[in-house]
């Protein structure tokens, strides 16, 4: 026998013996958590960097961008962040593979705000069992604040995409209860978390929904959709969809000479958009646009020119992205989301264990978050684990959207359902 | 026809014994990785038979993953029928849709070809979405985590890695089997001289049909130990971006060899990281570009291009016994 | 019925996008023979390169000119540094290196403008059109005249020039036209050049209707394959016509096929390429080529 081919053969009966002996080593999390040394906490995530969905990968970029902002002021309790961020192309395999890697390999002390839905669920149950936090996921799911029982490790931020409609169904039947509602959606979980809430939202007044038009993301554009829509002779729009397609929509409605109100959702709203639209077609097509919000928008330069939140943004976003476009929505959310994990941290204390992290995140009240829409506060209770479910209802006047009222939890809307 | 060599053996010994020491030198993450290597392995080893042997172009077997993944989830998690059942199950199901479908590319040449199958990958995803009462629609299915059996003493990761590589030997074992036969001589004759081969008797119906139905049962059992390994499936899973990938594992491994599919697994489950490392801001463009230099520079893949320098380098040409063809361009 | 009508009118505006991206893709296959699964990320990258040049501050149409002889220049770069070395390999060869291409353009465009949805000036007026109660847009009959248009100008520049018919023979009978003294490779390269024209010209285009991000032109080039495919890949008119077909086609699939709905248009175009392809491969106005076995 070759004498290389023998030593690999001994190698390997060598290692079938140690076999018992590695398999019967992994032991749970103990004293000493992974991810935390004197000096540093290691944060692992995923984020689409490339692929279908790489506009979010800015994300996972602003929230670098504050750790590497709060390690250049302090850190957190004498310790620095690492932040290890890897690029799961919007794939659920790749996300698994990764965050095997970020778990075994890389040593991190929590997984925070791995993003999408699919991404989400097939990673939660390895990190479940495994005991490792699984933080602030980047999607509005419902699953992610009413699961905590089956899945106790893992926990949303945003607003969930349910309570949302639920808040337009509400103003519908305040404002407009002879509305003829038309609804145009993603065919995904996304759209129909909108479709749920808003026939929560209705109750028995659901016949008010005279028609509804899907759109996958494949398709070229909506006006085809719009025709549909437009024909059921509704007079409210409510537009559960991307930006892309949002504004197409909206185009495509102000072209058919289709003038409903319109209720479009959070992740469309940012003023750049809405010019947009009205470079396109005019200003007839936002004249009558009603939506939510729970963050600032860092396109309003004119509302937040003196915020102090906006300023420490822009600091951020100049000293550490400095290619990047400040009026990305996505950056926002990074750093808001981000100063949210470094508190959790903060709070958890000086000794940090994952358990006590846990603790902290199921019951917590952040007010001082500085990009979220003023007044809006981020709490949990060990019962109640959706942490934002403030918004505010705002109307487009042209160059900026106006309040319509005041801040509405939808909290009691949610547990209504989370009961159930 | 060729003999099996004893270069061949001592290098299939070789890769036995590696695929058996690894796991136990690198990371754990990595074991984990190597599961889907072994998947990508079986998936292009299915492309080396049928674009490399056949000379047929699928942009589409991510399709036949969807459908293996999907199969087993399906039957696990609905009945809670066990993968070992799955599995088989899956091949059988995708063997099935694969003769259908390779009948009608018998109609459909080259780019054509290339065309209907990149179709094919391209409406999977909708599909799955449609039939959501069993597929989940674009939730998809959570599966449970493989253990391994009662009085094996591995961790789960190592227990699936073994199990995958285990699988991923019997298909190389019985592709290498059918292709040294009378299925592979027709092939190769098909290939390089159509008429010829049908004047002495080869029905190209029958064998390229074969082929195509071959090349989905592997894809649909590295579908199926791509739904286990994630525990998961969804419409997500097997976008389009899938089959792209796959035959670009396969030209990049080597389309015409068995060793490409190795190499060509092990390629696209790590060009992505690599591509990450060089340059975080914009890994599509290094993965694009290292593809197409790959074109321009070794366009027979890396086991062809090192196959070549090793036979230039070391055999005068006559000398070249290797059980692997040259390349052929047409 | 009025719905019908307007879902016609919104199918031909949509099957003129189809169109126009299928028109470049149709140029490369007669120049070679082979296709581009990266016209639609060149088109798109282009037309990124026309919104930095009109943000840069240049009038409109001076912009959209630069546009066109800069993708003229690049496409002739492309064929001669990347498609050349790899021109007389085999089809798959050039299928990959193809979708490299589609790969890197797709991540340098996030890379230099990132992903977020840029508005795309239009050349034509934003009011909507009124006939008889159905409505569209200046721009959708602005994309429908230029692909006529540009239609035009390429049927005679193959008929009626020179330089056109030393293309068209260098296509099909490149050794008799090495011959002749035609020089075949750099009549290869015009036609990558041409086909990026088009292909800019129909991103300029489309942007003001999908809006401008590195992906939009992933869907639309499924489409204009099927359009291509539908037409009969070799013929120009087919190409148009093929596209405003298909628009149209899966507007009224859409919206009156209850199994397909929304959801399986896309499906239901890709098994038209399919069934196409198996029925008359040479499409609705190609001319039926006689291939080897």
């Amino acid at each position: 026998m070759n004498p290389i081919f023998r030593r690999i053969a001994a190698a390997s009966i060598a290692s079938l013996f140690a076999l018992g002996v590695s398999a019967s080593t992994v032991v749970p999390a103990s004293a000493a958590d992974p991810g935390v040394s004197a000096n540093e906490i290691v944060l692992g995530g995923t984020h689409p960097f490339s692929g279908p969905a790489s506009a979010y990968g800015n994300i996972g970029k602003g929230i670098g961008a504050y750790f590497s902002y709060l390690n250049d002021h302090g850190g957190i309790n004498g310790r620095k962040i690492k932040w290890i961020d890897l690029d799961d192309a919007y794939s659920p395999p790749q996300a698994v593979q990764l965050v095997h890697q970020l778990v075994e390999q890389d040593k991190v002390f929590a997984v925070f705000d791995t993003l999408g839905t699919a991404v989400n669920t097939a990673i939660r149950p390895y990190l479940n069992q495994n005991g490792v936090p699984h933080l602030f996921v980047a999607t509005g799911a419902t699953t992610w604040g009413k699961d905590y029982k089956q899945f106790p490790w893992t926990i949303g931020w945003q607003p969930d995409y349910q309570a949302e409609s639920i808040l337009y169904a509400k103003e519908i039947l305040q404002s407009t209860p002879k509305a003829k509602i038309a609804v145009l959606y993603q065919n995904d979980d996304y759209g129909e978390d909108y479709n749920a809430g808003l026939k929560k939202g209705l109750g028995s007044h659901q016949n008010m929904i005279v028609k509804m038009a899907s759109y996958e993301t494949s398709d070229p554009n909506v006006s085809s959709q719009i025709s549909t829509l437009k024909s059921s002779g509704a007079d409210t729009l409510m537009i559960f969809a991307t930006p892309k397609f949002a504004i197409q929509a909206m185009v495509a409605a102000a072209q058919q000479s289709w003038h409903p109100k319109i209720y479009l959702n959070n992740v469309a709203n940012t003023i750049p958009y809405m010019k947009a639209v009205e470079k396109a077609a005019g200003p007839s097509a936002t004249a009558n646009v009603i939506t939510t919000y729970y963050l600032k928008d860092p396109a309003n330069h004119a509302r937040y020119a003196n915020d102090p939140g906006m300023k420490l943004y822009e600091e951020i976003m100049t000293k550490y992205i400095p290619n990047g476009d400040k009026d990305d929505g996505n950056y926002l959310y990074g750093v808001s989301i981000a100063y949210t994990m470094a508190d959790v941290l903060r709070r958890a204390g000086k000794d940090l264990t994952r358990k006590k992290v846990m603790d902290v995140v199921s019951n917590f009240t952040e007010k001082d978050n500085p990009l979220v829409y003023p007044g809006v506060l981020i709490r949990t209770s060990p019962n109640f684990r959706f942490p934002i479910t403030q918004m505010i209802t705002a109307k487009w006047l042209g160059s900026d959207w106006s309040p319509t009222g005041v801040l509405t939890d939808t909290r009691t809307l949610i547990s209504g359902q989370a009961v159930k | 026809m060729k003999r099996t060599s004893s270069g061949t053996l001592l290098r299939v010994a070789l890769a036995v014994a590696v695929v058996a020491i690894v796991p136990w030198i690198v990371p754990s993450f990595l074991v984990f990785d190597l599961v889907f290597v072994a998947a990508y392995a079986i998936a292009i080893l299915g492309l080396v038979i049928l674009t490399g042997m056949n000379g047929q172009i699928s942009l589409g077997h991510g399709a036949f993953m969807a459908l293996g993944g999907y199969v087993v989830a399906v039957l696990a998690h609905g009945a809670g029928w066990p993968y070992w059942i799955g599995v088989p199950l899956a091949a059988l199901a995708c063997g099935a849709v694969g003769i259908v479908i390779g009948l009608v590319a018998l109609r459909l040449e080259g780019v054509y070809l290339a065309l209907a199958t990149f179709s094919l990958a391209v409406a999977t995803p909708s599909f799955l979405k449609h039939f959501k009462s069993v597929t989940g629609g674009f939730g998809g299915l959570s599966l449970n985590p493989v253990t391994a059996p009662p009085g094996v003493p591995l961790d789960a990761q190592h227990w699936l890695y073994y199990v995958s590589w285990g699988v991923a030997g019997v298909c190389f074992l019985l592709s290498a089997l059918l292709v040294r036969g009378k299925f592979g001589r027709a092939l190769r004759a098909l290939r390089d001289n159509p008429i010829a081969a049908v004047s002495f008797g080869v029905n190209p119906y029958v064998y390229k049909t074969l082929a195509f139905a071959w090349s989905a049962v592997l894809a649909g059992i590295a579908g199926g130990f791509f739904a286990i390994a994630t525990a998961y499936v969804s419409p997500d899973t097997f976008s389009f971006a899938l089959s792209i990938t796959l035959l670009i594992g396969a030209v990049l491994g080597g389309i015409m060899t068995f060793w490409g599919a190795l190499a060509g697994g092990v390629v696209i489950e790590f060009l992505p990281l690599v591509a990450q490392q060089v340059n975080a801001a914009a890994p599509s463009v290094v993965y694009g570009v290292a593809l197409i230099l790959v074109m321009m520079f070794v366009p027979d893949g890396i086991v062809g291009g090192l196959l070549r320098l090793v036979r230039t380098a070391s055999f005068p040409p006559s000398a070249a016994s290797v059980a692997v063809e040259q390349p052929t361009r047409e | 019925m009025h719905e019908l009508a307007q879902q016609i009118v919104s199918g031909l505006a949509t099957g003129s996008i189809f169109a126009s991206l299928a028109l470049a893709l149709v140029l490369i296959y007669r120049a070679m023979g082979i296709i581009n699964f990266a016209q639609g990320e060149m088109a798109m990258f282009t037309t990124y390169i026309a919104w930095q040049l009109v943000q840069l501050g240049l009038p409109i149409w001076l912009a959209f000119g630069a546009t066109l002889v800069i993708a003229f220049a690049g496409g002739v770069a492309l064929e001669r540094i990347v498609i050349r070395p790899v021109e007389r390999a085999n089809q798959l060869t050039i299928v990959i290196v193809t979708l490299g291409l589609f790969i890197a353009f797709n991540g340098l465009a996030g890379w230099f403008w990132g992903y977020i949805v840029k508005s795309f000036p239009t050349p034509f007026p934003t009011s909507p059109i009124q006939v008889g109660g159905i409505g569209f847009s200046a721009q959708d009959l602005g994309i429908i005249v230029v692909s006529l248009l540009t239609l035009g100008l390429i049927t005679l520049f193959f008929q009626k020039t020179k330089l056109g018919l030393a293309m068209r023979a260098a296509a099909l009978y490149p050794e008799q036209s090495r011959v002749m003294g035609i020089r075949v490779g750099w009549m290869l390269a015009l036609g990558w050049g041409l086909a990026a024209v088009v292909g800019a010209v129909a991103g300029i285009m489309i942007a003001p209707v999908t809006f401008l991000d590195p992906n939009m032109m992933q869907s639309v080039i499924v489409y204009a394959f099927a359009s291509a495919v539908l037409g009969g890949i070799e013929s120009p008119v087919g190409a148009v016509v093929g596209g405003l077909v298909l628009g149209v086609v899966i507007n009224l699939l859409g919206t009156y096929v209850e199994f397909i709905g929304n959801e399986l248009r896309l499906a239901a175009a890709l098994a038209i390429i399919v069934l196409v392809l198996m029925v008359k491969p040479s499409g609705l106005f190609g001319r039926t080529v006689v291939h080897r076995v």
